[in-house]
């Protein structure tokens, strides 16, 4: 096992490196001077030359990557070029909304799609597991900020049962967390529903039935305590995916939050904050992918040996 | 004496077999027969109004017998716009979704066949564009490059690289085992005939199952990339840009909203439900 994990950590090493790299020259990728980008555009040539020492933009590429680096791990993440505040200052109280909103999400979805896909499986071929089925397809396929922009509509608008933007209380995270679950419910729901068949099949369910067991034990102790190890990891996966859905979702519902923060960056140029929230968001995903492969193989220590 | 009958055997054509599979897809044929009325959209325009007529007089209508799917903020027919819509939406999955084959399953078979650091190096490369997770990548790309249609079709192009690359390698590897190929090998077939004649035409079902997939994401992220300001100006009937602009009207216009986005919708659903029947017909040990 420990030797699964060392390989697995020195394998997202080289990827995180590259990663950062990328990041780290994407102020240099953008077409323009980053110097003049950050000075404005009404900055003298002078003040530009500031500009460039104070960024370290006369050093060379591996010292600035250095700094940079020293810099992300440090807290230190430069300065907003849009608020002149700290980047870190700008960040922190954006984490807050993005996280609650992906908790939220993500307990309803898992709630939801593992729900839905048990009874798909029990009762396959019937009704109920076609509805349930078109319902996940069209999950998948829904644009998330129509769905929003939608419910937003009916609920807030024309019922008004929920504010239509902002954070200012829990009610605000309702819509926005059904948004943002829907695919993953979809896709969890396919999931679970597909492993549940395959279970179902094996000879250990006929006997559990055929010893006389209650058919709800067969299907919970039996059948889905053994699906859901399938079912953890599209859930670890898609985790990573919902802080990028976030982007949408906030856009829709105006919600303070990382992936709104992003958006405004690029727009209004803010490119110190665009690195940082990048990286955020990148890093956060490599290291659930870890996480979610270290789980899977502890159990399903068949794969360990691949 | 009763003359004996023989039965008749045929070996069904390879297309035959398909059609027949396919044809039992009940979804999947839906979906076929409304991409292809899309497709009589793109090619006639049949847009009833001017898509830039300006008409002061009806504003924001509501859906209604003269405009179908009523009017926005400058009095413009939203159905002729939505119709008009079809072909940018389309086009530029299209052109994204080709370009990102094209250049990933070109990289997969590389991969697949050549195997060592080369293999290392593109799938290597591969797992660093995967760690952005989903639109990220396509994001972060049109802030460097700038916002646009054509960058929005860069953007898309790139994103899906690494999913053509990833399938296109593992179809690859287990074509690379059969015998036919080591047949052709040992007759002293060259390394690209042998590519692009033998293994490449081997890779088409999951090729295919995984080009009409990627069309409902390439057209769900141009939407997205268009939604939050990146990709075609508001000026132009995108579906996307429609959304965005419907925004604003949301609390005296909703049908601004509804039709451009269920537009969006049933269009992904109908190359997500092709994809299934395709996949189901053409390569059913496919995941």
């Amino acid at each position: 096992m420990k030797q699964y994990v060392l390989k697995r950590l020195l394998n997202i090493i080289p990827i995180m490196l590259v990663v950062s790299i990328i990041v780290f020259m994407f102020i240099h990728l953008i077409p323009g001077d980053p110097a003049r980008i950050v000075a404005g555009q009404k900055a003298t040539l002078e003040e530009i030359e500031i500009m460039r020492e104070k960024l370290g933009l006369n050093d060379p590429y591996i010292v600035q990557y250095k700094n940079f680096m020293v810099g992300v791990f440090s807290g230190n993440w430069g300065t907003s070029i849009k608020s002149n505040l700290p980047v870190w200052n700008v960040i922190v109280p954006r984490i807050k909304p993005t996280l609650i909103l992906a908790i939220f999400s993500i307990i309803w979805s898992v709630v939801a799609g593992i729900s839905m896909g048990v009874i798909s499986a029990i009762k396959r071929g019937k009704l109920i597991d076609y509805i349930v089925m078109v319902g996940a397809t069209s999950g998948i396929s829904v644009p998330l900020f129509w769905l929003g922009l939608m419910l937003m509509q009916i609920f807030s608008v024309k019922l008004g049962w929920f504010p239509t933007t902002g954070v200012d209380s829990f009610s605000s995270y309702v819509l926005p967390s059904i948004t943002l679950g829907a695919g993953i419910t979809a896709m969890i729901a396919r999931y679970t529903r597909s492993s549940m068949i395959e279970i179902l099949k094996e000879n250990y369910i006929r006997t559990s039935r055929a010893k006389g067991l209650h058919e709800f034990m067969v299907i919970n102790k039996h059948a889905l305590r053994n699906s859901l190890v399938d079912v953890i990891t599209i859930v670890g996966l898609q985790f990573g995916f919902l802080l990028a859905g976030s982007v949408l979702v906030e856009t829709v519902f105006a919600i303070p939050g990382l992936g709104r923060l992003l958006i405004d960056s690029i727009l209004f140029r803010d490119y110190t904050v665009v690195q940082t929230v990048l990286l955020i968001f990148t890093f956060q995903f490599i290291i659930i992918n870890l996480i979610v492969d270290v789980l899977y193989g502890i159990a399903n220590p068949k794969i360990r040996y691949e | 004496m009763k003359e004996i009958q023989y039965e008749d055997f045929k070996i069904e054509s390879p297309f035959r077999e398909f059609s027949r599979k396919f044809l039992k897809k009940k979804s999947a044929v839906i979906s076929l027969a409304f991409l292809v009325f899309l497709l009589i959209l793109v090619v006639f325009q049949p847009t009833p109004y001017d898509i830039s007529a300006i008409d002061y007089d009806n504003i924001l209508c509501e859906p209604n017998s003269d405009h179908l799917f009523g009017t926005d903020e400058y009095g413009r027919d939203v159905l002729s716009r939505i119709i008009t819509g079809t072909r940018i939406s389309l086009s530029v999955a299209i052109i994204a979704v080709t370009i990102g084959a094209i250049i990933g399953s070109i990289l997969g078979i590389i991969a697949g066949y050549y195997g060592g650091l080369l293999e290392s190096l593109i799938m290597r490369s591969c797992d660093v564009l995967f760690s952005f997770p989903g639109l990220l990548l396509a994001i972060g790309i049109v802030a460097i490059i700038g916002p646009g249609l054509t960058n929005v079709v860069i953007a898309i192009s790139i994103y899906g690289i690494p999913t053509f690359t990833r399938i296109i390698r593992s179809s690859t590897l287990s074509i690379k085992e059969l015998l036919y190929i080591e047949a052709s090998k040992s007759i002293g077939v060259s390394d690209m005939r042998l590519l692009f004649k033998h293994i490449f035409p081997g890779t088409l079902p999951s090729l295919i199952v995984s080009y009409t997939m990627r069309m409902g994401t390439a057209i769900i992220s141009a939407a997205s990339l268009s939604f939050l300001g990146f990709g075609a100006s508001p000026k132009n009937p995108d579906w996307g840009a429609m959304l965005s602009t419907g925004r604003d009207y949301i609390g005296v216009a909703p049908h601004m909203l509804f039709y451009p986005g269920l537009m969006i919708f049933l269009t992904v659903l109908a190359f997500n439900l092709l994809g299934d029947g395709l996949r189901d017909t053409l390569d059913p040990k496919l995941d």
